[in-house]
């Protein structure tokens, strides 16, 4: 997987027995061989880190799992229906969960979300409808939200653009003082690894830095923009870059929820405070293709995808709330039949969305009236009109 | 109350009233505080509304409106200065790909009120990237609106129209301009945004321009006065929308029509005004609409700028072909 700087994982190395023996340090090394924050490792054991660390209550841990399996299975739901023909397109998930959910569950109600169109981990996790990026990826409508009541910005396709908005809708933060207040804000940006070959990533970074934004950089290092794996991209990984821009860079096990979590977490409430903007890594892996529309086949081995599958992020999470007894058989088969209902449902809406009126195509352009769309938009009814029996 | 003032300070003047009636307005850009601007339209502002609310920028276009999308999803009337026409470009992916369209994706549930002031065409003898008309690109992107003052009081009050409109608005600002005075009135009301206006009435041809060749048709209008042609003006002021109905009303009346402006010729403003012009008002046109542009190329250095920006001459020449049908 690459060279020089760039954050190979290198090989497994099982050192988490010897580490507890030695004092903490600053960077602590995964069961993994990486410098990255794990809690968990790949086979499901809590492991301590120095810097981080979490408590949470066992409805907590539930609510992390619950959804970790709701994103999953609505994911499939959209990969599915895309392969039915029911959508144009599709940007799964899978392999992100952890990354996704973990992030989202350490957010406060008025933080908000400015994400790529990948992140429907967070979208769920945010109370938003999931019928959105299906209706946007069916065609129906371009994916509509009112982001500052759903505190959820819509899906944004060119890269990377939400980190510019997330940067200046965090800097109207700092402008009102709504920081290091009980009701203080921050701002959460989502984006891939190719993002940070962009310039407007780069200015983003730089904007939020000079002013001081409360805004967390998210970056889901899924190995991949597309074809492109990370060394196409940069030599150094976007977390040892942050302190260029004067942040700190975060480097977590993005398969791990809990470290995810933990990461976040600190970030963002270290924004709220006033702390100023920072960059979380989280290195994990698309086990999928970029969008139903791409053949990851022609550009990585099976070897490396069983490598990732074996780091599943729900797996080992499963494993450990399992050991922790925090839950049984009986709780997955309850959680197993919650969630072909709420797939089954979701599958209906989608399939059942109404095709949009003509007119509709015209709406939400403009506030004040546009005399020249007005006029083509009326000239389309009349045109419509003018078919008999039309019900235009 | 009207005073007559250069129309530098009448914008001046026009942001300090939107900073004061809106309270969630501000002003970022390059240079825009302690120098108050390259051409000074923001002189004294942040000493008087404070470093929040006239924010100088990093160097840095896409973030000066990438940011202000931001600040208007959170409720602000951010105001982004680009410094010069040419320097808009870095720019172009947030003005075209995400101010544009981002309320058309919320199917109106996003409103970004953001104005875009740029300084813009040439007749100040700069070099390259400081002299160009980039008003065509901004027309072509449903979603914005673009509008251009030629004088003082339009300078003022549309720009505070500008900040209060709820859409996007790219707000043209024609540089050789800025320090010509004329008079501002405080107190009439302004015409709507969107609306042209004749400003000179004429019966024998009609002069179409906005910006800096306002007062080049003018001129042309008053030189073909003296050889007995009458020819209206009509300052178009906004060019998205177009003020259609004053335009094709006057192209009825007089029957000819020539159309002038410094941006290139081809897929132009003057491109939609002739093709428009021909489908609505045919059968009243004495003789197809006659174009005086820039040429197809880049704005040249700035010694080529006279013969590359439509002057008095061009203009009569053009309206003599008019005629010539």
């Amino acid at each position: 997987m690459g060279t020089g700087e760039k954050t190979s994982p290198g090989p497994v190395k099982k050192t988490a027995t010897r580490r507890r023996k030695t004092t903490p340090r600053k960077s602590a090394t995964a069961s993994d061989g990486l410098d990255y924050v794990q809690l968990l490792t790949p086979e499901g054991k809590r492991v301590k880190h120095p810097d981080f660390d979490i408590s949470l209550s066992e409805d907590e841990f539930r609510a992390l799992y619950r959804d970790l399996i709701i994103a999953r299975r609505i994911d499939s739901e959209g990969v599915a229906l895309q392969r039915q023909g029911q959508l144009g397109l599709w940007p799964s998930l899978l392999g992100q969960e952890a990354a996704q959910i973990g992030s989202a569950h350490a957010l406060a109600e008025q933080d908000m979300v400015f994400p790529s169109y990948r992140e429907l981990g967070v979208l769920w996790a945010r109370g938003v409808d999931p019928v959105t990026p299906f209706a946007l990826f069916r065609g129906v409508n371009m994916g509509p939200l009112d982001s500052v009541k759903e505190k959820f910005h819509m899906y944004t396709v060119v890269i990377p653009a939400q980190t510019m908005h997330a940067t200046g809708y965090a800097m109207g933060i700092v402008k009102e003082g709504k920081l290091g207040t009980p009701d203080g804000e921050a701002v959460i940006t989502y984006h891939g690894d190719g993002a940070t070959a962009q310039g407007e990533f780069n200015e983003a970074l730089i904007w939020a830095g000079v002013n001081a934004a409360p805004v967390v950089f998210f970056c889901q290092n899924n190995q991949y923009a597309i074809s492109e794996s990370n060394h196409h991209q940069f030599r150094v990984p976007v977390h040892k870059r942050a302190a260029g821009f004067g942040m700190p860079g975060h480097f977590v096990d993005g398969n791990d929820v809990l470290g995810t979590y933990a990461v976040t977490k600190h970030a963002i409430e270290a924004a709220r405070s006033g702390e100023g903007p920072s960059i979380i890594e989280a290195y994990t892996y698309r086990m999928g293709a970029h969008t139903t529309a791409d053949d990851p086949t022609r550009y990585r081995d099976k070897a490396e995808e069983e490598a990732w599958r074996a780091k599943d992020p729900i797996s080992r999470y499963q494993t450990y709330l399992l050991n922790e007894k925090i839950i049984d058989q009986d709780y997955l088969e309850k959680l197993d039949s919650e969630v072909d209902t709420i797939a089954l449902q979701l599958r209906e809406r989608v399939i059942n969305l109404p095709n949009p009126k003509p007119d509709a195509m015209f709406e939400g352009l403009y506030n004040d009236p546009h005399a020249t769309v007005d006029q083509q938009r009326a000239q389309l009814a009349e045109y419509l009109a003018s078919f008999e029996g039309s019900d235009a | 109350m009207s005073t007559k003032m250069p129309l530098v300070k009448a914008l001046n003047e026009g942001l300090r009233r939107t900073l004061e009636d809106h309270p969630k307005s501000l002003i970022q850009g390059e240079d825009v505080g302690k120098l108050g601007g390259v051409f000074r339209v923001t002189d004294g502002l942040q000493k008087d509304f404070g470093e929040d609310r006239v924010v100088d920028s990093p160097l840095a276009e896409a973030g000066i409106v990438g940011t202000a999308i931001g600040l208007a999803i959170r409720g602000w009337r951010p105001v982004c200065e680009i410094q010069f026409d040419g320097f808009v470009y870095p720019a172009f992916n947030e003005i075209v790909s995400q101010l544009a369209k981002m309320p058309y994706r919320s199917s109106g549930l996003v409103s970004l009120p953001v104005v875009i002031r740029i300084p813009y065409g040439g007749g100040i003898g700069a070099i390259e990237h400081h002299c160009e008309s980039p008003e065509a690109y901004f027309c072509h992107t449903a979603g914005l609106r673009v509008v251009a003052p030629s004088t003082p009081n339009d300078a003022y009050w549309m720009i505070q129209q500008a900040v209060s409109s709820d859409d996007p608005v790219i707000f043209m600002e024609p540089k050789v301009r800025y320090h010509t005075k004329g008079e501002v009135n405080f107190d009439a009301a302004p015409l709507p945004l969107h609306s042209a206006q004749v400003v000179r009435e004429g019966t024998d041809g009609t002069l179409i321009a906005y910006g800096a060749m306002v007062q080049v048709a003018l001129d042309a209008a008053e030189a073909a006065a003296e050889d007995g042609r009458s020819l209206e003006v009509i300052d178009m002021r906004s060019l998205s929308p177009i003020d259609w109905p004053t335009l094709e009303a006057s192209a009825r009346k007089t029957g000819r029509v020539v159309v002038v402006h410094e941006a290139s010729r081809s897929f132009s403003v003057s491109s939609e005004v002739a093709a428009r012009l021909s489908e609505e008002c045919f059968y009243s046109l004495e003789a197809p609409v006659q174009r005086v542009t820039g040429f197809d190329i880049p704005f040249p250095a700035s010694r080529h700028e006279d013969l590359f920006r439509p002057d008095l001459d061009r203009v009569l020449e053009a309206v003599d072909r008019s005629f010539d049908y």
